[in-house]
């Protein structure tokens, strides 16, 4: 399964290290990456394989949401479905 | 790759524009419940229901998490009582929604709706008893949502039961004074009620639907809103094929929800609505999409056609985003669940004459409309009469859930809170309509009934 995560707030060192280190422990593989600069903002997606992670969903999702509170982040991970739902028909 | 823009936009979506799924709502057969003995029945339709959606939150909050889309509403709809109960010889119909809200609050949902009679054309005796013990049923319950159809553009209109149904919600009013009258809330009088309607108070499993399904309601008003403020002063046809777009958006995430919940409760995908839902929060209003389109305020002139022409295009951009649309499918316009409308009622920009007009080109009804609390029930009845005839002659759903909340009148505020919202008292005509709703018996059906 794919999952899209999206990463905004305010751009300092470290960001990708601090999210691929924590993605490596749960065995999820990043697809592609790409970062801006929006509005002020960082804000990065990531589009990772979790097809060989070593945890549900929902933990790798909560993590990564902690993660980010403690770097001042909004992180967000969901399913790659609901973007090509909306997007393409 | 998927684009960055559409994900930044779906993410905006979902954070700022109040994106949602208002309700998951997973309908139930209980034909296979009767019985002769009240308390068998009883028993039956508890662990059907239990059995059946025991899995449904936490699915349904699963799906919430994977996808990063919130499910607003967990609800359950079943057949409507009146038929389950006919076989039962005992006359103590609110054990049924005793019944229903114990097992909603098992669960773990937000509502349970079908504590209804279909009645269009005549009540039978099970009927009868059923809307009696509607007051009792929702002053006694917490979760029940009631409804009854009154009328269809097949059978007419039942006059009686119109008439019937004025004093029912006065009585139930009376019978939740003590909590601003919320029971009024739970109870919906319909014309051309539909089978699979996800929403409440009016949800209801048909006779016509499968043993179970899954249907879903989608919402949308403020990611509506937000794309029309880029529009200003662009011509209607710009501002349509807009309104498409993001309605297909919005309806296409209703879409892999459905197939989802369906899949993993192993429960057939029933439809998908279409609907534009508003709630109290600041940036989810119908009315203020309206107001957007150039109206001063929502209720003068030009706000029929503004929510005629969005109420087109969120079908026709969603129609194509579903494989099955059904429920209600349009924009909905409760005033006490949409802050622009609260805002342009208590200013007496919007009265319900003009709401009255607006029901004629959208989803429903008259509906979370706060009246003075010594609003006659003959009164009450004439307003559903007005509401069935727009309903049956246009060959549409309609629908009267109004608040007559003792001691309350124009100029004060009902506060019932959460998405249920607080509605201005709005004032009704003075004049009677007693003669009128007095005659009974039945409209007859419209010549372009006949269609056969």
């Amino acid at each position: 399964m794919n999952a899209i995560i999206t990463v905004v707030g305010n751009d300092r060192v470290g960001i990708i290290a601090a999210i691929c280190v924590k993605l490596a422990e749960y065995n999820a593989n990043v697809l592609d990456l790409s970062q801006t600069i929006l509005h002020n903002n960082f804000t990065m997606i990531m589009a990772v394989d979790l097809s060989k992670a070593n945890a549900p969903f929902a933990e790798i999702a909560e993590a990564l949401r902690v993660l980010g509170e403690g770097m001042e982040l909004s992180i967000h991970m969901q399913r790659e479905e609901i973007f090509d739902a909306m997007h393409t028909i | 790759m998927l684009n960055q823009k559409d994900i930044l936009s779906t993410i905006e979506m979902i954070e700022q524009q109040h994106l949602d799924i208002r309700t998951v709502t997973m309908g139930i057969s209980l034909l296979s419940c009767c019985d002769a003995d009240i308390d068998k029945a009883c028993g039956n339709v508890y662990d059907k229901i239990c059995r059946y959606a025991e899995r449904l939150v936490p699915v349904s909050e699963e799906i919430e998490m994977e996808f990063g889309i919130p499910i607003v509403n967990k609800r359950i709809s079943v057949t409507p009582i009146a038929l389950v109960a006919a076989a039962c010889r005992s006359d103590e119909y609110a054990l049924f929604a005793h019944t229903l809200d114990k097992a909603a609050k098992t669960c773990g949902v937000n509502f349970i709706g079908g504590y209804s009679a279909l009645v269009q054309k005549g009540m039978t005796d099970a009927d009868q008893k059923l809307i009696a013990s509607i007051p009792q049923a929702l002053s006694e319950t917490d979760l029940v949502c009631s409804s009854v159809n009154v009328g269809s553009t097949k059978a007419g209109i039942n006059m009686d039961a119109v008439a019937l149904m004025g004093k029912i919600i006065k009585e139930t009013a009376a019978k939740t004074s003590d909590r601003e009258g919320i029971g009024c809330a739970k109870l919906v009088v319909f014309c051309n009620a539909v089978e699979d309607n996800p929403f409440m108070a009016g949800a209801f499993h048909g006779v016509g639907e499968p043993e179970k399904a899954i249907n879903i309601g989608v919402s949308g008003p403020g990611v509506v809103y937000s794309v029309l403020k880029d529009l200003d002063g662009e011509p209607f046809d710009v501002v349509a094929e807009t309104i498409k777009r993001t309605a297909f958006r919005v309806t296409r995430v209703g879409q892999l929800v459905a197939q989802e919940a369906s899949r993993r409760l192993d429960t057939p995908f029933g439809i998908v609505d279409l609907s534009l839902a508003p709630t109290p929060a600041q940036g989810d209003s119908v009315a203020r999409i309206l107001e957007e389109m150039g109206l001063e305020v929502c209720g003068t002139h030009g706000t029929t056609a503004a929510l005629a022409m969005l109420n087109d295009a969120v079908k026709k951009g969603g129609i194509m985003a579903s494989s099955s649309v059904g429920g209600l499918s349009g924009a909905f316009i409760p005033v006490s669940e949409d802050e622009g409308m609260i805002a342009a009622a208590s200013g007496g920009t919007l009265t319900i004459d003009k709401l009255e007009a607006m029901t004629c080109v959208c989803s429903v009804g008259l509906d979370m409309i706060a009246v003075p609390g010594d609003t006659s029930a003959e009164t009450i009845s004439a307003i559903i009469a007005d509401e069935a005839a727009i309903g049956m002659i246009n060959n549409k759903t309609t629908a009267v859930r109004v608040l007559p909340t003792p001691g309350k009148k124009v100029g004060d505020t009902i506060e019932m809170g959460g998405l249920l919202g607080s509605a201005p008292v709005m004032p009704v005509h003075p004049e009677s309509s007693a003669a009128f709703i007095n005659r009974g018996g039945r409209i007859p059906a419209p010549v372009h009934s006949l269609r056969n």
